[in-house]
């Protein structure tokens, strides 16, 4: 080998790159895409239902249609939409991550709740408790998870949308026990992060924090979430404890009017969150372990999803707006309780 | 091999043998066993569900990805890092030990805010997010922010690598070559590079390795859309994420496979070229 051999490499290493550019290129011009930027724990579930509503969408129209996703925290997926992310639907896990797409960017209309059923929110969650088998630690309530030595898992509700709930249950309960205010509230859930040894950033990490490196008592979970888990991982290793009293969760969704306008995608992404709140839609979300909104196949599913006393956001705490500036924003409650650990 | 008959004599006897079990060990429980374990983990459901995950659509998007982004960055690297060893060792100028500083930039940066730096340039509302919106080019969350992330973090591979061999060098046969009527570009053809290509080489396939593991500042810029945006390494993170431990680890061992190779090429280039072993550790201070 001698030294005339590397000029030519370099040639090469160059030609190796514009080749590899091309077939990028190329797949720009390919069939319609939508993309779906959602939450943690609705992976699976969008999985299947992407491929059901494209089977639908060229039984209709004869089109063919790509939905890709990306999935992550839903705080962290609101940031990069309006960072720049082009999605044409958000499915997030709370109201106001999405309300950051109009407020912050711009991107969709303040009464985007407004625009589909059920406060566009197509089916519902609550948050339960995954223990270990056997329960060992006795966990039943929400009572349970301050005692000493419990560790809880849940994730970082600047972050993750599933993690506000979880905060948001816990205050909820603490204060509707007899004598219950806002500051006693406050200092129950003091109690219960100081049992929280790591505060992941999304739902799906502080799962699997808890399921594969077997770090705490109990996880702070989406019902969905720890459904899944049971049956990925077996009944015998993890059991769901429903505490007296739970939140509905409401994980709305919207299409991002400013993307399907310049991408003109408006009527197909609209069709998809519509077929959301079809029978077939609603059994898949079903399926999933999230509770449709429909009663007919709610009734199909009532098995798995026990009766159990929920509130909502707006009884408790006046809506999430109000919850957020509460308790979320910089200053508020949770870095109260945060910052003096 | 008589490495021992060199050694001083404290270093003989037991102590000696002692301290090899030690490095052996750690070298054990800290290296190989997790090595292992990727191999263990990714084949544990036979070799079918192995080349299964390796071959469905996502994870072949994925490797071509991750191919493509390390076909663009490499070069790339291989020009910007000859010319800046280059400026830094055959010219005095004011401010050259600052660019060496600078040239060291990415390896003192947090991956993370390597990848931040680009969504705060580039993002919808960065400092080109308007210009670049307005005649629809994208560049965060996309393709070209996975390239410029991987090309800021991949950048002193070369540089580093070439800097102490050039100035090993010093500059006598170039300016011979010139004073003897050579063309700048013949210069460095017919002088420069032979003396320069098993460090060139060897900080190309670093260069490489990197490129294609990196994962904190792609995971920030790249907006993880599967089948589009999703590099190796992130591909591997999202399928541990969903309960498939055995395709995570299947995607893995072709990373860790990549670890082996660039470690064998560079023993083999290590052999061929004994002044890089001699010239390029002393001062190379990276990794």
């Amino acid at each position: 080998m001698n030294a005339l051999h590397a000029p030519r490499r370099l040639v090469l290493w160059i030609a190796l790159a514009l080749l590899g550019v091309i077939p990028v290129a190329a797949a720009a011009g390919q069939p319609v895409t939508l993309l779906n930027a959602s939450y943690d724990p609705t992976r699976e579930f969008y999985e299947q239902f992407n491929a059901a509503f494209a089977a639908d969408w060229k039984r209709r129209t004869g089109d063919t249609i790509v939905v890709n996703q990306s999935h992550g925290g839903s705080g962290k997926q609101a940031r990069a939409i309006i960072d720049g992310l082009e999605a044409d639907v958000a499915t997030l896990g709370l109201g106001f991550d999405v309300d950051a797409l109009a407020v912050q960017g711009h991107l969709i209309p303040a009464g985007w709740q407004k625009r589909l059923p059920y406060n566009s929110t197509p089916y519902t969650s609550t948050v339960v408790f995954l223990v270990r088998a056997g329960n060992p630690k006795h966990i039943h309530d929400w009572g349970d998870l301050v005692k000493p030595g419990v560790a809880v898992i849940t994730p970082n509700p600047k972050t993750s949308g599933g993690a506000r709930w979880n905060y948001l249950a816990a205050w909820a309960w603490a204060k509707s026990q007899p004598g219950g205010t806002d500051a006693r509230a406050e200092a129950f859930v003091k109690t219960l992060y100081r049992n929280v040894p790591v505060l992941d950033s999304g739902a799906r990490g502080a799962t699997m924090t808890f399921v594969e490196r077997g770090i705490g008592d109990v996880l702070l979970a989406w019902e969905n979430e720890a459904l899944l888990a049971v049956r990925e991982l077996g009944a015998g290793k993890f059991q769901i404890v429903m505490p007296s009293q739970s939140i509905l969760a409401e994980p709305p969704v919207t299409i991002v009017d400013r993307v399907v306008d310049k991408r003109g995608t408006r009527a197909v992404a609209e069709a998809y969150l519509r077929y959301l709140y079809t029978p077939a839609g609603q059994a898949l979300a079903a399926r999933h372990y999230f509770r449709p909104r429909d009663e007919a196949v709610g009734a199909r599913y009532a098995g798995q999803f026990p009766q159990v006393k929920l509130v909502t956001i707006d009884q408790a705490f006046g809506g999430w707006r109000a919850a957020q500036a509460t308790h979320f924003a910089d200053g508020g409650s949770f870095d109260r309780i945060y910052g003096v650990r | 091999m008589s490495v021992a008959a060199h050694l001083p004599r404290p270093a003989r006897g037991l102590g000696r043998g002692f301290l090899v079990a030690l490095a052996l060990g750690y070298l054990a429980l800290f290296l190989l066993l997790p090595f292992g374990v990727v191999f263990a983990q990714a084949l544990s459901r036979g070799l079918a569900t192995y080349l299964h995950a390796l071959t469905e659509p996502m994870a072949r998007s994925a490797i071509s990805l991750t191919l493509t982004v390390a076909a663009i960055a490499v070069p790339l690297n291989l020009v910007f890092g000859v010319v800046a060893a280059w400026t830094v060792t055959k010219y005095d100028f004011r401010g050259k030990s600052a660019l060496i500083t600078l040239i060291d930039l990415p390896f003192a940066v947090s991956p993370v805010i390597s990848g931040l730096i680009y969504v705060l340039l580039f993002g919808a509302h960065g400092w080109f997010g308007e210009w670049l919106a307005a005649h629809d080019v994208k560049v965060i969350f996309a393709v070209p922010g996975i390239v410029l992330a991987t090309v800021f973090v991949t950048f002193p591979f070369v540089a580093r690598e070439l800097i102490p061999v050039m100035q090993a060098q010093g500059r006598d046969e170039e300016e011979t070559a010139l004073s003897l009527g050579a063309t700048g570009w013949q210069t460095f053809r017919r002088v420069t590079l032979p003396n320069i290509r098993w460090g060139l080489l060897y900080g190309v396939l670093l260069c490489n390795a990197r490129a294609m593991g990196e994962f904190g500042a792609v995971s920030v810029v790249s907006g993880h859309i599967r089948g589009l945006t999703n590099t190796m390494p992130l591909h591997v993170e999202i399928l541990y994420n969903e309960y498939n431990a055995t395709a995570a680890f299947a995607v893995a061992s072709l990373l860790a496979m990549l670890a082996i190779v660039t470690l064998a090429a560079r023993a083999a280039l290590e052999a061929r070229a004994p002044e890089l072993k001699r010239t390029g550790r002393t001062t190379g201070g990276h990794e």
